[in-house]
């Protein structure tokens, strides 16, 4: 792996490390606070990697909800990794079969993101870039769920902090990194609007996986004939 | 293996079979027509909306108004620029409104 790929990966990586910190920390105390073990903490952060799933597993499993019915909730909240993996599979000609087998299990929403906008940039992404992208978030989130898990009731006032509000705001920074491709903002107000619809109708989390179908399909329904990305 | 255990397993495979299942499903027909490569240009824009969307349409106007100065900011700043302006902006609605 060439080191200057790696860093320039690992240079990328402080925007996502920042933002998502509060999260790995809010995660591990949530888990704690349940009733989770540190170790189950920490197991659910290395296996599934995935926050917002590990969130909605830990609550119905404290509900005593059948097993079966938690394992299909955390699947359908990742469900949206069936997309990014389609997109991204374009970007990584690069890779030996190995190579892709590793990068897809770091495949989360920023790790997307941006392989995509530096692939637009570049024309494609080395593995090396990829995993000094993927490697510091993994371990941060890490090593945050187990300080959440121990230290987490010590954070004060994590609202009036605004510490809630920086994932989203970061998502938000990401989507208008996109914003140059073509048919953007139809997509991104499709998206939005009938995600929040499906929220209040269907509920969460099917809200991401249809309001992202309605952008997708919209794309493909006015996309295409030689519009390059 | 207790019942826990054996959940987070299960899900982590099932997590896996999402991040590698698009590729593998697509790598099957060779050539993408143009209708296909529209889709996927609109991925990155279609998904990561809908974890935004949530926030800005049902917290409360502070959440929105943040949002939507933090996208302006978006327009001439880089990322990390209007992550700043977008954060202090929600510290200060938040402390104005009592939030």
């Amino acid at each position: 792996m060439s080191s200057s790929q790696f860093l320039a990966g690992a240079r990328r990586s402080v925007p996502i490390l920042i933002s998502t910190a509060p999260f790995g920390l809010l995660y591990g105390a949530i888990a704690v606070d349940q009733g989770l073990s540190v170790w189950q903490a920490s197991l659910m952060s290395l296996t599934i990697y995935a926050g917002a799933s590990q969130l909605v597993g830990i609550d119905l499993f404290t509900k005593h909800t059948a097993a079966w019915l938690v394992i299909f909730s955390i699947f359908i909240v990742n469900l949206r990794h069936v997309l990014y993996s389609a997109a991204i599979g374009r970007r990584m000609e690069r890779f030996s079969g190995a190579q892709k087998a590793i990068a897809f299990f770091f495949l989360i929403d920023p790790q997307f993101a941006e392989t995509e906008r530096h692939a637009e940039r570049e024309g494609g992404v080395t593995f090396a870039w990829y995993m000094g992208l993927a490697l510091p978030v993994y371990t941060l989130w890490n090593i945050e769920t187990v300080v959440g898990a121990i230290f987490g009731k010590l954070i004060p006032h994590p609202e009036s902090l605004g510490i809630d509000f920086l994932l989203p705001l970061y998502f938000l920074g990401l989507v208008m990194g996109f914003q140059m491709r073509p048919l953007w903002l139809p997509v991104v107000a499709v998206s939005g609007v009938v995600s929040v619809i499906a929220l209040k109708t269907v509920g969460s989390p099917w809200h991401v996986s249809i309001g992202a179908l309605a952008g997708v399909a919209l794309a493909a329904a006015f996309g295409g004939k030689g519009k390059a990305a | 293996m207790s019942e826990f255990t054996f959940i987070i397993v299960a899900s982590a495979l099932l997590t896996y079979l999402t991040r590698v299942g698009g590729h593998l499903i697509l790598s099957r027909f060779g050539t993408l027509n143009s209708r296909v490569e529209a889709a996927l240009n609109a991925v990155p824009a279609a998904v990561l909306t809908t974890l935004v969307a949530p926030t800005f349409f049902t917290h409360g106007w502070v959440e929105t108004v943040a949002l939507i100065i933090a996208g302006l900011a978006a327009l001439r700043l880089p990322l990390l620029g209007m992550f700043a302006v977008g954060w202090v902006v929600i510290v200060v609605l938040r402390a104005l409104s009592g939030a």
